[in-house]
């Protein structure tokens, strides 16, 4: 089964996400900031990660540089999923290695059009 | 709605438009049309049907539009856009190096998501294309949607709905709260208003049409002569795309599947292994 790391630290945000995921079939687990997340992708690897930017601790960002730079950390698909939304801050997530790149709000229809266009679903 | 009326209307759009209107959809009718009247400044839909029924062309055109389904999102669908660069591109690439030039048509194109899709997929492959005359012609009957196509500008939402992030940082200008096309990439797109019902002649002929998600609404003789209509401005070579619930098996005979490609037809006319369509082998 196709797992997904759903990061970020509003716990509704999680519930939403963690529904839509589960309706398309992933297994899901959560972390509530980039800290936890690292722990958890340092246990086992998931298939796929939606990530918030904005996180105490330890930010959507520099996660996502710490996990590229782990053995095996190319291979999960890392799906932004934030309220930033200007062009710096997408570009910024290009360069540091992320899939794709979701602008909240969002919804179970842009969730599932990112997640086909990057491979993880078939549509 | 008194029936009277909603049957005055539908037979209005089907006449004007091939919008397909059964009496279970009143209730879209009147959700559609109040609005139309308020914009007027007329009470309520009695006195729009009024109105109506005095034959002004201009208010026809209105409701035509208003009962028009515009939705569309970048690479709708993808495959149709993968299948496009992988096979018919080479193909086009191969069939046409004597001109150098080649012509789409995304007929029923909405608010543009369907032609810039296209446009932003050859400006990815401008390396290959070096010298190339694309033309790129949008058409649509709803001027007011036309309208937003050529202004290029798109919500978050519409933005996210099918666009690589890749693209949009690369062809997109955030504008307050929307997002703007690249200049460079609006000026591919030509686009005209035109009713598929009409005579498509003038269009001159393609060799690539997209013509998706708008047979759907037509009734089944309306369907085959678009299709046959189509078929006659397009090149012995070219192909068809049609969206997803869409199909020209027992609809018309002009066009046939390309085998293994779903959604995308060759015409009947052709030989089969010179179509566009054909994966090169
Ligand atoms: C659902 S949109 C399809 C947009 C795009 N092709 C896609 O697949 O995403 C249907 C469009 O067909 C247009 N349309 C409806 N009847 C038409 C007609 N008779 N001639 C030309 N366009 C028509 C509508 O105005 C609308 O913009």
């Amino acid at each position: 089964m196709k797992s997904c790391l759903i990061v970020d630290d509003s716990k509704v945000i999680r519930m939403v996400a963690k529904k839509i995921l589960q309706e398309m079939r992933f297994e899901t687990e959560e972390a509530e900031d980039g800290k936890g997340a690292l722990e958890l992708c340092q246990a086992h690897l998931p298939t796929a990660v939606l990530l918030d930017w904005n996180m105490p601790v330890m930010s959507g960002i520099e996660f996502l540089r710490a996990l590229r730079a782990m053995p095996g950390g190319d291979k999960p698909v890392v799906v932004f999923c934030t309220t930033e939304n200007d062009i710096e801050h997408i570009q910024e997530a290009i360069e540091a290695g992320a899939n794709e790149y979701i602008m909240k709000p969002f919804d179970s229809e842009i969730l599932q059009a990112k997640f086909a266009q990057v491979g993880l679903i078939d549509e | 709605m008194k029936p009277d009326d909603f049957d005055y209307v539908s037979r209005l759009l089907r006449e004007r438009s091939g919008l397909v209107l059964t009496r279970d959809k009143a209730y879209l009718l009147e959700s559609r049309l109040m609005p139309l009247a308020r914009k007027r400044g007329l009470k309520g839909l009695d006195d729009l049907m009024m109105a109506l029924k005095k034959r002004d062309a201009a208010l026809e055109t209105l409701v035509v539009e208003a009962m028009t389904t515009n939705e569309s999102f970048f690479f709708r669908d993808n495959k149709p856009f993968d299948q496009f660069k992988s096979i018919v591109l080479p193909n086009l690439i191969k069939a046409r190096a004597a001109r150098k030039s080649f012509r789409i048509w995304s007929a029923a194109c909405s608010s543009g998501q369907e032609p810039y899709s296209l446009a932003m997929l050859l400006r990815e492959e401008s390396a290959r294309l070096n010298g190339w005359k694309i033309d790129i012609v949008g058409t649509d009957i709803s001027r007011e949607i036309l309208d937003k196509a050529r202004s290029g500008t798109y919500s978050q939402f519409e933005v996210q709905r099918g666009m690589p992030m890749a693209l949009l940082v690369k062809y997109f200008k955030k504008k307050d709260e929307n997002w703007v096309i690249d200049p460079a990439i609006k000026s591919m797109v030509q686009y005209k208003e035109l009713n598929l019902l009409g005579d498509l002649r003038g269009l001159g002929q393609f060799d690539v049409v997209f013509c998706r998600n708008v047979l759907i609404y037509f009734d089944q003789p309306t369907k085959s002569k678009v299709l046959n209509a189509i078929s006659q401005i397009m090149a012995d070579d070219a192909v068809l795309y049609l969206g997803g619930a869409e199909t020209v098996l027992g609809v018309s005979d002009k066009f046939k599947p390309v085998p293994g490609q779903r959604g995308i037809y060759a015409l009947a006319r052709g030989d089969g292994a010179s179509s566009l369509g054909a994966p090169p082998g």
